[in-house]
């Protein structure tokens, strides 16, 4: 193995990210040639909890069983096919190069390194790439209909970031398409026996034996009763924590509080501050609004990005006096076009978000809060007809019809950017091992392969490769050791423990029985991290940030009201765990972001910036992901760092326009 | 244009599987025409937690038609009057000022009430866990595009895999039966190759699943075609009667 290792401020190693030895191309190669396996009789003696049952955890669960272990599956939906994986539109990304464009696996893993901002680690972004073929295949075999040629081949299409067609694609519901072959293949295990299934139920904290993660304490989220599971080993599959915005494209119960649990029981939390922030959402349009809808990133294929050349056009849009259809082509600024000639409307979210906010902040905006700008179809159905246009955008042009009530194949569609996705989340090694033993963590969940700015259509291959290709190797490496252990029983002191601080937890909650509504609170904590830890985020902001996330916490724990009782089922109090969840999450991210003085991908700190408005980052200071240790309620966590030594790729600062 | 109403709503008020159920009246007033269905309920329970009684209890999720948690049944039709729509894509500019709207759960023996509006979807997952897939293990696969497939055929598997599985088939058919569900799932993987092997095993393990947790027959009224948020045709049951006989036959 060679010496990545994360290290202290104090330069001092403290753990090993596992890299293994080679060559770029032989690392993932070597790494299973050597590692551990489980024998088929030992597998049957050991149990692993998988919690989640999104892209990874599903697939996590299904492989795992189908190897022979014994696995138990946790949702808080009613369904493991309501994930929020169900809910990604674009498409999967794959280095096949059926399209002969120049493809190849080395391209995807730069194309995603480059992407990330050089802020990922190299080999775990090369063994994704290198694995990405296989989750076209195997999900083919599992008969995902995914979008054919007339010849019968596989279609692909284009999406941000990239200069070749490697996205795989059903019509706008890929992430449905994908979720629903990696929960039939489930939903085999479940009925041959091997996987148990608790759906409605929320994992509350994790349990550490001896410094091992051995089980996971839930809420029946039917009954309220609190329940106690043991395993060998524990993987956690269980999102991101974009909703610490309260508005953001994430489904009603995404929540980061596994992470925070996991985080609390000793397990780094990685770059926080990387959030992804999505240019093609539909804007905000009202105070009661519950959530953000985005538009595809494919969208971006045929749609051109534009505002009004000039700020009274604008000026007029906003009062309604004029209309966009009005407006000649020469009046209209394709903003995206003219500053990145090379990718043009194709350029990676966070390029794409940041230059539609300039636009709007220097006042071209449009709708009737000059908070969008338009997306585009009048070319493309010249171009192509309305039909063709239909076939492939036809779901999202309803969706948006719903929503706005306007008809985007007449006028073009608004769009502004919200919140989407977290790259950053719970450290983990080579091995998607955290740093406490035992204790694993796939999907949008880990830190680990998107750096600063995921790509399009690389959250999906991500979630799949994790689950499918990556821990049911990974995972055997920890468990050959753990053969001779019996299983464990839940009368254990540690559960009691565990299972005594959460009902604490829960008392605590429901005897403040003040005024405010958790919604309320999380609205509040919302408008603070989007004003001050959104797309820019400066000194003095965030430190602002960071003193109405205290006062937010205090106002949570003195004057939220819960209604009903814990023993029952509870929305409310289900949302106010993991309210008070999310305010730990701010709290970390204003705290990451403020360490972070430099701007790179979904990054933006105003004080680091080129004179052309593009994101400056100091590779010299900052190219290491920040780990982050609990030291316990109330008191500062210790920052670690992860340096990311790059052997292979020279650091460039991103160029888009040539 | 969006403006603001006044609506009344008399909703299935329920606490628990075993308790009795009756319909409770709110009064809503300046409801943004521009908010959606969903919006509009987390106004009404915002509303009940600042007087302090328990809100509403109802399923969401995604809130953009894709997840299939959520699914009323509003003013007598699953997912409410609008075609293709799920019950969070529905938005109160369809209402006027002055209605009364009511929201029950999906009532059917399938789906056992837990709490208001909230029933046990579980039946659906066993029906998927007795045949809903195709028998591969991860690894060890061809290549995607060894095995082409006519564009045609692909198109209609998908046009089937559509489904989100809410419930609003069951719901809507008066015999609470759950065929076009168990339709789309057997006529994707009938349509396509990877789903040959198991066909016959399939189509007989799913229909006697679906049988044995209490739904009903199919009889073909085609109400779930016209309720279905994702417009899933019946055609579908057709092709799934076709699979049924043809495994009956080679029994």
């Amino acid at each position: 193995m060679t010496k990545k290792q994360v290290t202290s401020q104090t330069e001092a190693p403290i753990i090993d990210a596992k890299i293994p030895e080679g060559h770029l191309a032989e690392k993932w190669t070597n790494y299973k040639a050597n590692q551990k396996l489980v024998n088929p009789a030992n597998k049957r003696r050991l149990d692993i909890i998988v919690v989640g049952t999104g892209l990874a955890g599903a697939s996590a669960a299904a492989s795992l069983a189908e190897l022979g272990f014994n696995v138990l599956n946790f949702c808080i939906q009613d369904s493991p096919r309501r994930a929020h994986s169900i809910a990604a539109q674009g498409g999967i990304n794959a280095a096949k190069n059926y399209q002969n464009d120049g493809d190849s696996v080395y391209r995807l893993f730069y194309d995603t390194l480059k992407g990330g901002d050089y802020r990922a680690r190299e080999a775990n972004v090369y063994r994704l790439a290198e694995v990405s073929n296989s989750i076209i295949d195997q999900c083919v075999a599992q008969g995902v209909p995914f979008a054919r040629e007339y010849g019968g081949l596989l279609d692909n299409r284009s999406f941000g970031g990239a200069q070749v067609s490697r996205t795989f694609y059903a019509r706008g519901q890929t992430g449905q398409q994908l979720l629903l072959g990696a929960y039939s293949a489930l939903s085999r295990q479940v009925g041959k026996g091997t996987v148990k299934l608790y759906t409605r139920h929320e994992m509350l904290d994790v349990v550490i034996i001896d410094g091992r993660a051995r089980g996971i304490i839930a809420r029946n989220l039917v009954t309220g009763k609190i329940e106690r599971f043991s395993a060998h080993a524990v993987v956690v599959g269980s999102g991101g924590y974009g909703n610490a915005f309260f508005l953001s494209t994430n489904a009603m119960s995404c929540n980061g509080s596994a992470a925070i649990q996991m985080y609390k029981k000793g397990a780094f939390f990685a770059n926080p501050a990387f959030a992804q922030i999505h240019p093609t959402c539909i804007p905000v349009h009202g105070e009661f609004q519950s959530k953000l809808t985005l538009m595809s990133e494919s969208l971006r294929n045929d749609g051109r990005i534009w505002v009004p050349k000039k700020k009274e056009d604008a000026e007029a849009i906003r009062q309604g006096k004029l209309k966009p259809t009005d407006l000649k082509e020469e009046d209209r600024d394709y903003f995206l076009e003219r500053r990145y000639p090379a990718f043009g409307n194709l350029v990676p979210r966070d390029v794409a978000s940041r230059a539609s906010k300039e636009r709007c902040d220097a006042g071209y905006g449009v709708g009737n809060t000059g908070l969008a700008v338009y997306l585009d179809f009048e070319d493309s159905i010249k171009r192509l007809g309305e039909d063709v246009v239909r076939a492939r955008y036809g779901n999202l042009f309803q969706m948006y019809e719903k929503i706005v009530d306007d008809n985007p194949y007449k006028t073009p569609m608004m769009i502004y950017p919200a919140i989407h996705y977290t790259m950053g989340g719970i450290w983990v090694d080579y091995e998607l091992q955290t740093t406490v033993k035992g204790l694993f963590c796939i999907g949008e969940a880990n830190f680990s392969d998107h750096g600063a700015n995921r790509l399009g259509a690389s959250a999906l291959m991500q979630g799949l490769a994790d689950g499918y290709f990556i821990l049911p190797y990974t995972i055997q490496n920890y468990l050959a050791d753990q053969i001779r252990v019996p299983r464990f029983s839940t009368e254990l002191p540690e559960f009691d423990e565990a299972e005594n601080q959460i009902s604490e937890k829960i008392k605590r909650i429901m005897a403040v029985q003040g005024k405010r509504s958790v919604d309320s609170i999380h609205r509040e904590l919302g408008l603070v991290m989007w004003d001050f830890v959104g797309m820019g985020r400066n000194k003095a902001g965030l430190e602002h940030a960071l003193e109405r996330i205290q006062k937010i916490r205090k106002e949570f724990w003195s004057n939220v009201f819960v209604p009903g009782k814990a023993e029952d089922m509870n929305n409310e109090l289900e949302k106010a765990l993991r309210v008070a969840d999310f305010i730990e999450i701010g709290e970390l991210m204003a705290r990451d972001a403020l360490l972070r003085e430099e701007s790179c991908g979904g990054h933006f700190r105003e004080e680091y910036q080129t004179e052309e408005g593009e994101a400056l980052r100091n590779d010299e200071k900052f190219a290491f992901a920040s780990c982050w240790k609990f030291n316990g309620e109330g008191e500062e966590p210790t920052l670690f760092k992860e340096m990311l030594e790059y052997e292979f790729v020279k650091r460039q600062q991103r160029n888009y326009k040539a | 244009m969006e403006k603001n109403i006044n609506i009344t709503l008399k909703i299935w008020r329920q606490a628990g599987p075993k308790e009795k159920g009756k319909f409770e009246t709110y009064k809503l007033e300046n409801i943004s025409t521009d908010s959606s269905f969903l919006e509009m309920l987390d106004v009404l329970n915002e509303k009940l937690v600042r007087e302090r009684k328990e809100p509403i209890a109802f399923d969401h999720d995604c809130r953009e038609g894709i997840c299939g948690m959520c699914g009323l049944y509003i003013n007598g039709h699953p997912h409410g009057l609008d075609g293709e729509t799920t019950t969070c894509q529905l938005h109160m500019r369809r209402f006027n000022d002055g209605d009364t709207i009511t929201i029950e759960p999906w009532r059917s023996t399938g789906f056992p009430v837990i709490k208001d509006l909230i029933v046990n979807r579980g039946a659906f997952d066993k029906i998927i866990q007795a045949g809903g897939y195709v028998s591969v293990n991860t690894g060890g696969i061809p290549d995607g595009n060894a095995i082409p497939i006519p564009r045609h055929k692909a198109e209609e598997a998908m046009d089937a895999a559509s489904c989100i599985g809410c419930g609003a088939c069951v719901a809507a058919c008066k015999n609470g039966s759950a065929m076009l569900f168990v339709a789309a799932k057997v006529s994707q993987f009938a349509l396509l190759p990877q789903g040959q092997v198991e066909r016959v095993a399939r189509a007989k393990a799913m229909v006697s699943k679906m049988d044995e947790l209490g739904f009903g027959n199919c009889t073909n009224t085609g109400a779930c075609e016209a309720e279905c948020p994702k417009a899933i045709s019946i055609s579908h049951i057709a092709r799934l009667n076709r699979e049924y006989l043809k495994a009956k036959f080679k029994d």
